[in-house]
């Protein structure tokens, strides 16, 4: 193998060299930083890397080299360089939000899922784009300016963990963490051509994740492929004594359930795949639609069951989650004032205004819009008619879920986006941007897990097919998507 | 339940935000407009939900208690690799400069003496309060 080779490689594969000894993780490293030149990371170009030091990455690389004696030749992660969205901790390295009001913050204390990566031999080479505190679909609201899309460097990568992506999508890093709070992981997958998995709420420890919406958020990966998407979340799975909402569960295998459709004819058979008729409406882009009955009849041809389903509650997705998370995101950032970390603006005039002039100063217009909703749907008043009925509908929308998988779909087969990447700078309603989220928000609200994988593209830009599971049922989602993948080929990527 | 500019002074003060009169326009107009779109939530009939179909759904029949304690958490730095103003392992914060403070006791205390209530001299450091 080449280090030439770096961009094609996956995870498994490099960890694989790795464990052989034919590569050294230092090796790794730098022929990611290579790539990061080549492509243009930096500001100046893709704008996908807030922080990253060469010099320090390779040194830890050299160090987990010597850790390896005997039989231990590293884990399963050996050497393998990762990005990671900007509002994940990482021990000693910057984590900004990409926001001024976090500039300059070294975080103190690591994200357990960055812990797990890390002891199984992976290495932190940046820390990526995103928009404001995962507030966006575009990775335009970064303080640091927007990301752009390798696949055509007019356009968005999507949002809110464009960065991560764009980092993935570019041959950087093989596998990226992103966050979820609507889809800030499957949305750009799909906008990147990509895959972005998102677990069930609870399988993946959110301890050192930066808060937004604590009920709505999970940590999340990014690969090129869905081998490497599983292999990263068998690692970071499982239960967490610093959050206590992480689910106290077995975890299995993912990579376990694969079949291939080479060694077995029919490996869905005995599967059935529902195809919620909202998520394909009359307006959905032609081009997308068409890739999608393309899914489902290789779906088909592997053995799968496909029915129309039912899930009456879509349409209301998204006021429901532009109610709930920003209020939740108004009481979560309060604690960005000027106090204890982050940035202070001094306003000579007492405590109150301080706090006043290091927030106006500290966040961008899409974060304050978002508190200052949040903090209107829980004020006096207001609370009842908005938050209260928000949280009612939301179980409405847990309920469709709940109920298609009691009546014995096994996965959810549906478009990821409603559009391809749009241009940067074309949607200025925010209303209209929140639409970018309406087939991936109801998975957060539901607690579910959903993933978004390539079927194919539409005029050279990608187009991301969404699988969605029951409660901790991602080893049905995972073997879908791994024999779909498989049927699809190249085919996904043209 | 059109947002008035009163409303978006009234919250952004909840919220500890300065906002600029000149955006105070934008504001409204766009919380307007998204809040519009909310509307279509009071037809829906949720009237069915009971304890048995909560209204936070799994979130609310899965997330357990934990006991109230817990261990320290690593930190890579001290107080003063992150925080503003530190000093004597305390943070320091601009003095209560437009609102009086209350004792334990009830007793409201001009915020002159704010900074005595935390053990400084008013005189010595008139313009910050260790918390």
């Amino acid at each position: 193998m080449s280090v030439a080779d770096f961009p094609t490689l996956t995870a498994d594969a490099i960890a694989a060299r790795v464990r052989q000894g034919t590569v050294t993780p230092a090796e790794m490293v730098r022929a990611s930083f290579e790539r990061g030149r080549s492509v243009g990371a930096g500001r100046d170009a893709l704008n996908i890397v807030l922080w990253s030091d060469e010099d320090a990455a390779v040194k830890e690389a050299e160090t987990l080299s010597s850790q390896f004696a005997g039989a231990s030749k590293g884990g399963r992660l050996a050497g393998v360089p990762i990005a990671v969205k900007d509002n994940i901790a990482t021990l000693g390295l910057p984590t900004t939000c990409a926001s001024k009001i976090l500039a300059g913050y070294i975080s103190p204390y690591e994200a357990t899922a960055i812990t797990r990566l890390r002891e199984e031999g992976a290495i932190v080479v940046s820390k990526t784009n995103c928009d404001e505190f995962a507030m966006g679909s575009s990775t335009e609201n970064s303080a640091y300016g927007p990301t752009r899309n390798p696949v055509d460097i007019r356009r968005v990568p999507g949002g809110s963990s464009g960065g991560s992506a764009a980092a993935v999508a570019a041959g950087i890093v093989p596998i990226a963490l992103g966050s979820e709070t609507g889809g800030s992981v499957r949305q750009p997958a799909a906008f990147c051509g990509i895959v972005g998995v998102k677990p069930t709420y609870g399988r993946v420890s959110r301890y050192g994740l930066v808060a937004f919406a604590s009920s709505l958020d999970h940590i999340s990966a990014f690969a090129r492929n869905v081998d490497d998407a599983a292999l990263t979340l068998e690692v970071m799975a499982g239960v967490d004594p610093r959050d206590s909402t992480s689910a106290d569960l077995p975890v299995p295998s993912y990579r376990e359930q694969f079949v291939s459709p080479v060694t077995m004819a029919k490996p869905l058979n005995g599967v059935t795949v529902g195809v919620p008729r909202e998520y394909f409406p009359d307006s959905l882009d032609a081009g997308i639609r068409k890739l999608c009955d393309r899914a489902l009849d290789s779906l088909r041809s592997l053995g799968a069951t496909v029915r129309d389903v039912s899930l009456p509650h879509t349409s209301l997705a998204i006021p429901v989650y532009y109610i709930i998370a920003p209020a939740e995101a108004s009481s979560n950032l309060a604690r960005f004032d000027g106090v204890r970390y982050g940035q202070r603006i001094a306003s000579g005039d007492g405590l109150r205004s301080m706090y006043d002039a290091t927030r106006s100063a500290g966040f961008g217009p899409e974060v304050t819009r978002r508190i200052l909703l949040g903090t209107y749907v829980l004020s006096a008043g207001y609370y009842d008619a908005y938050y209260r009925k928000a949280q009612e509908v939301r179980a409405l929308i847990t309920g469709d879920f709940t109920s298609v998988f009691a009546d014995g779909v096994d996965v959810l087969f549906t478009p990821t986006t409603p559009t391809t990447a749009f241009a940067i700078g074309s949607i200025s309603d925010p209303y209209e941007m929140y639409l970018s989220d309406i087939f991936t928000a109801t998975a957060n609200l539901a607690g579910v897990p959903a993933m978004s994988m390539p079927v194919g593209r539409v005029e050279g830009l990608p187009v991301g097919g969404q699988l969605i599971a029951d409660h901790f049922a991602e080893p049905k989602m995972f073997r879908v998507a791994y024999a779909l993948e498989q049927a699809l080929g190249d085919e996904a990527h043209r | 339940m059109a947002v008035t500019h009163d409303d978006v002074r009234h919250i952004a003060g909840l919220a500890r935000l300065g906002v600029s009169p000149s955006r105070l326009d934008d504001l409204v107009r766009e919380l307007n407009g998204i809040l519009a779109h909310m509307e279509v939530l009071a037809q829906v009939n949720t009237a069915e939900l009971t304890s048995e179909n909560p209204a936070m759904g799994m979130l609310a029949a899965s997330t357990p208690l934990r006991s109230d304690s817990s261990g320290p958490i690593p930190m890579f730095g001290p107080l003063e690799s992150f925080a503003p103003e530190v000093r004597d392992g305390f943070i320091i914060v601009p003095r209560l400069a437009s609102h009086a403070v209350s004792t334990e006791s009830g007793d409201v205390i001009p915020d002159d003496d704010t900074a005595a209530l935390s053990g400084g001299e008013p005189d010595d450091d008139p313009g910050e309060t260790i918390l």
